[in-house]
C-alpha cells in the first residue's frame, strides 16, 4: 500500500504547526467548549465538501452549494413545523438537495454544458427563487424537537461525530473499493478514455451531482438544528469554503486525483484559521486573506511541480 | 550534391543528462544545405533530446553546435529561430480557432502588438506561401477545420515563410496516408531545391530510404553510425538501431479461420459518413482495414463499438445481433477496441497499470461488487509478464511508461475482457521497431487463440504483412476485399484511390 500522500502530509504539517503556535500563544484555543463549537461549525462544511470532492474528482465543479444549502435548510424548518418527524425531515432535506443536484447534473452530463456555467446559473436562480418564496422571512418558532435533532446539546455532538465518521469512511471506502469509485477517477482523468473502456461517464457525472446535492441537504440539516431559527439567506459564500477545502486537501481542480482524507484535512486547516486569529488577537478581517493565501499556495504547488508532486489517489 | 554543399549545421560531442539519467552520451551530427538527413533509433535512443537541443528547448551539458560556420555558445528557442531552424512536429502546434493566415502571421509578423493588422496583406502572404508548396488551401479557413496533414502543410508554410535554412520534421507522416506522404515528399524536394537542409525523423524505414540522402542511427544516446542511403540496407539499419538481429519479416502464420466473430451487413451511419458497409471477420482471422485517412475506417470502428450508433444495417457478434448504443453494450457483446490516439483515449495516464488493466473488466476482479485489490494487482502482473510490459511496478502510473508499453497496457485492458473480436486502430503508430515486432507477435498469438482481429492501419507493409484478408475503404464504404495472395501495394492503393475500380 502506498504511504500517506505528499499533500496530506503537508496539510497535516501545517495543521500541526498552527496547533503548536496556538498552544504557545493562545492555549485557550484548546478549551473544550471552543473545540466543540469549532467542530459543530465545521461539520456542515465537511459534509458538503465530501460531496464536492466527488464532483471535483470527475473534473466538474458545483458552485450552487450555498443556494442548495439555503433551500434545504428552509425546507427542513418548514417540514419540521408541519409536524414531520426529524428523521424524515433529514431525509427530506437530502432528497430535495439530491433533486436540485439532479437538475445540475442533467444539464452538465446530458446537455454537456460546462458545470461552472450551469451551477452559476442555478446558484443565482435558486437563491432568488428562495428569496421570492420566503419574502426574505426567516423560519421561526421551530418545534421543540427540531433543535439538536431532538437530542440534547451534549448528546448532539456525539451523534454528529458518529455521522461524520460514517460518511467519511463510506466515501473513502467506496472510492477505493467500488467500481463506481474507479469510474469517478477514470472519468475525471480522461472522460474519453473512460467512455471507451465502457464507463458510463454521463451517468457518473450525473450521479456525483446528485450525491453532492444530497450531502449538501444533510449539511443544511446538521447546521440548522444548532439554532432556534433559520435565516433564509443562510449559506451565502459556502461554496468558497467548500471548494477551498477540497482544493487545499489536494484534489486536482481538473479532476482525477484526490482523496476524501485530504478534504477532511483541508476543512480542518481552513476551519482553524479564523478562530485562531481571534485567539491570537489578530483582526478577523485577515481570515479571508490568509485562507486565500493557503489556496493559492496549494494550487501553485500543483502547477509548479506537476511531475514530482504526487497527490494520492486510490486508482 | 551534399559533398559540395556548405555545412549548415554541425553538432559534436553532445551530452545531456536529466536528473541523473544520461539521455545523450556523445552525439555528433551534421547537415548540409539541400540535404535530407534522417535520424533513426528506437524510442528512448535520444532523438527527441537531440531535437530539443537543436531548437534550444534544452541546453546540452557538453558539446558544441555550429550553425553555418558560426559556433553558437548559447542556444535558446529565440536564437534557434533567428538562425533559421524550424520544426514541424508530429502533432502540429497551431491555434485551432484562428485562420491559416493568422497562424502563419503569428509566426512571421513582427512589430508592435497594437499595430493595425493589414488583413489583405496577411491573407495574400499566406496564399503565396501555400501556393509555393502547391497547396490549394484557402488562407481564411480556420485551422480547426483542417485535417492533420493539412495542418502539417500550414506548419511547413510557416517554416518556408520564416526562410528557415534547417527544417526538422519529427515523425511528419505518423498520421498521413500514402498519397499524403507523396505530397510531403514533393514539398521536401522543393525545400531541398531551395538549399534548405531537412532533418527527417521517422519510424518508417521505407520512407527513410525514399526520402533521405544520409541516415544517422542513434542508440542509447550514442551516434552508432552515419551512412549514405546507398550504402546501407534495411536489415543493417535495423541491426544498428536495435543492436541485435531482429526479424524483418512479419510473424504472420496462417490460422484456420473459425466461426464469424463479427459480421457487418449493409451498415450505414449518416453522421459518421458510412454507407452500406458489409464485412466479416472470422475467429482466428486478421482482417486488415486499409484506406486513406478520412475514408471512414475509424468511423466504422466507432460505429461497431457503439460510440456513434448506426442508423441502418446490422452488426452481428458471434452470430448474435448487436445494437450497440454505447461502448458498454459493445464490450458486453465481446468487442474490444484499442483506439488510435492511445494517450488521449487508449489509457488513463493518471491511473496505475493495474487500474488501467482492470478498468473494462472490474467484475472479474471483484467479489460482490467490491474490488479485490490483491486479485487486481495479480491479474495485472500476469499481463505485465505475458505482454512483457516494461514498468517498475503494476502500481506505476501509465503516464510514466513509453509509448509501446502504454499500447501494451491498452491491449492488456482489452484482453482481460475476454473479447471475441478486437479492433486495433493503428496499433503500432509511433511505436519503436522492437515494440512493433512484439505487438505483431501478440496479434499473431491472439489470432491463434481464436480471436477475430480487425486491424486498421495506414502502414501498408504492416497491412500486407499481418492480414489474412484486406478490406479497402473509400469514402465511407468498402471498395473491395483482397485475399493475402492478391494483395499488393498497388492493388490496395488503386482501390483506396480510385472510386470506380472494382475488384
Amino acid at each position: 500500500m502506498r504511504s500517506i500522500g505528499r499533500r496530506e502530509a503537508s496539510v497535516l504539517a501545517a495543521i500541526a504547526a498552527l496547533a503548536l503556535v496556538l498552544a504557545a500563544a493562545a492555549p485557550g484555543f484548546f478549551a473544550r467548549d471552543n473545540l466543540g463549537d469549532l467542530f459543530l461549525a465545521n461539520v456542515p462544511v465537511l459534509i458538503a465538501a465530501l460531496g464536492m470532492t466527488l464532483v471535483i474528482l470527475t473534473g466538474h465543479i458545483d458552485i450552487s452549494v450555498g443556494s442548495v444549502f439555503a433551500i434545504c435548510a428552509v425546507a427542513s424548518g418548514l417540514l419540521a413545523k408541519a409536524g414531520v418527524p426529524m428523521p424524515l425531515v433529514a431525509l427530506g432535506a437530502c432528497a430535495i438537495g439530491g433533486l436540485l443536484g439532479a437538475l445540475n447534473g442533467a444539464f452538465v452530463a446530458y446537455l454537456r454544458i460546462p458545470s461552472i456555467v450551469v451551477t452559476l446559473a442555478t446558484m443565482v436562480a435558486l437563491r432568488d427563487a428562495l428569496r421570492w418564496t420566503t419574502g426574505g422571512a426567516w423560519v421561526q418558532e421551530l418545534p421543540a424537537g427540531f433543535q439538536w435533532l431532538g437530542t440534547t446539546q451534549s448528546v448532539y455532538p456525539v451523534l454528529v461525530a458518529g455521522l461524520v465518521i460514517i460518511l467519511q469512511v463510506a466515501v473513502s471506502w467506496g472510492l477505493r473499493n467500488l467500481a463506481a469509485g474507479r469510474a469517478v477517477y477514470a472519468t475525471g482523468s480522461s472522460v474519453d478514455a473512460a467512455r471507451l473502456a465502457g464507463v458510463r461517464t454521463s451517468l457518473v457525472t450525473f450521479s456525483v451531482f446528485v450525491a453532492a446535492g444530497a450531502f449538501t441537504g444533510l449539511a443544511a440539516v446538521v447546521n440548522s438544528v444548532r439554532f432556534s431559527q433559520i435565516p433564509s439567506n443562510t449559506g451565502i459564500g459556502l461554496e468558497l469554503n467548500v471548494i477551498a477545502a477540497v482544493v487545499v486537501g489536494g484534489t486536482l481542480i481538473t479532476g482525477g486525483r484526490g482523496t476524501p482524507a485530504g478534504t477532511l484535512l483541508g476543512v480542518v486547516l481552513l476551519g482553524m484559521i479564523g478562530p485562531a486569529l481571534t485567539f491570537m488577537g489578530v483582526s478577523p478581517y485577515w481570515e479571508r486573506a490568509i485562507q486565500g493565501g493557503i489556496i493559492l499556495t496549494a494550487v501553485a504547488v500543483d502547477a509548479v511541480r506537476p511531475h514530482v508532486m504526487r497527490v494520492r489517489s486510490y486508482a | 550534391m551534399p559533398a559540395a554543399a556548405p555545412l549548415l549545421l554541425e553538432a559534436t560531442g553532445i551530452a545531456k543528462s536529466f536528473a541523473g539519467v544520461q539521455a545523450l552520451k556523445g552525439v555528433s551530427f551534421d547537415l548540409h544545405a539541400g540535404e535530407v538527413h534522417a535520424i533513426v533509433g528506437e524510442n528512448g535512443a535520444g532523438k527527441s533530446t537531440l531535437i530539443k537541443i537543436l531548437t534550444g528547448a534544452e541546453r546540452p551539458d557538453t558539446g558544441s553546435i555550429t550553425i553555418a560556420g558560426q559556433p553558437v555558445d548559447h542556444m535558446d528557442p529565440a536564437t534557434s529561430r533567428a538562425l533559421g531552424i524550424a520544426v514541424v512536429y508530429q502533432q502540429p502546434s497551431l491555434f485551432p480557432h484562428l485562420t491559416i493566415a493568422e497562424n502563419i502571421a503569428m509566426a512571421l509578423e513582427r512589430g508592435a502588438i497594437w499595430r493595425r493588422v493589414d488583413w489583405r496583406r496577411r491573407n495574400s502572404q499566406a496564399a503565396g506561401l501555400l501556393a509555393r508548396i502547391g497547396s490549394p488551401l484557402d488562407p481564411e479557413r480556420p485551422v480547426d477545420t483542417l485535417s492533420m496533414p493539412e495542418q502539417q502543410i500550414v506548419e511547413i508554410a510557416k517554416a518556408i515563410g520564416a526562410e528557415a535554412r534547417v527544417v526538422i520534421m519529427d515523425e511528419p507522416t505518423a498520421s498521413l496516408t500514402d498519397r499524403e506522404v507523396e505530397n510531403l515528399y514533393r514539398v521536401i524536394a522543393l525545400l531541398r531545391s531551395h538549399s534548405v537542409g531537412v532533418i527527417y525523423i521517422s519510424h518508417r524505414l521505407e520512407e527513410i530510404f525514399a526520402v533521405s540522402d544520409r541516415i544517422t542511427v542513434l542508440r542509447d544516446g550514442h551516434t552508432v553510425g552515419t551512412r549514405a542511403v546507398g550504402d546501407v540496407d534495411r536489415g543493417e539499419l535495423i541491426r544498428l538501431m536495435v543492436g541485435r538481429e531482429l526479424s524483418t519479416v512479419f510473424p504472420k502464420a496462417a490460422v484456420k479461420p473459425g466461426e464469424p466473430a463479427l459480421e457487418v451487413r449493409n451498415l450505414s451511419n449518416e453522421a459518421a459518413g458510412l454507407r452500406d458497409v458489409s464485412l466479416m471477420v472470422a475467429r482466428g482471422e486478421i482482417l486488415g482495414l486499409a484506406g486513406l485517412v478520412g475514408s471512414g475506417r475509424t468511423q466504422l470502428a466507432e460505429t461497431v463499438f457503439g460510440l456513434t450508433p448506426a442508423d441502418g444495417g446490422e452488426i452481428l457478434v458471434g452470430g448474435r445481433p448487436l445494437r450497440a448504443t454505447s461502448p458498454r453494450d459493445a464490450i458486453r457483446a465481446g468487442i474490444a477496441y484499442v483506439p488510435e490516439d492511445r494517450r488521449q483515449h487508449g489509457v488513463v495516464l493518471d491511473m496505475s497499470v493495474a487500474a488501467n488493466t482492470s478498468l473494462a473488466s472490474l467484475g472479474a476482479v471483484s467479489r460482490r461488487g467490491i474490488i479485490d485489490r490483491a486479485a487486481e494487482r495479480g491479474k495485472a502482473q500476469e499481463y505485465v509478464d505475458r505482454l512483457r510490459i516494461k514498468t517498475s511496478s503494476v502500481l506505476a502510473e501509465v503516464g510514466t511508461l513509453s509509448g509501446g508499453n502504454q499500447q501494451k497496457v491498452a491491449l492488456a485492458r482489452w484482453l482481460s475482457t475476454n473479447p471475441s473480436l478486437i479492433i486495433l486502430d493503428e496499433p503500432t503508430q509511433g511505436v519503436d521497431v522492437g515494440s512493433k515486432a512484439e505487438i505483431h507477435g501478440l496479434m499473431q498469438m491472439l489470432a491463434e487463440r481464436g480471436l477475430g482481429i480487425l486491424m486498421i492501419s495506414s502502414d501498408l507493409p504492416e497491412i500486407l504483412g499481418m492480414s489474412d484478408r484486406i478490406a479497402v475503404m473509400h469514402k465511407g464504404t468498402i471498395r473491395g476485399v483482397l485475399t493475402r495472395a492478391e494483395a499488393t501495394q498497388p492493388a490496395i492503393m488503386s482501390l483506396a484511390l480510385d472510386p470506380d475500380s472494382h475488384h
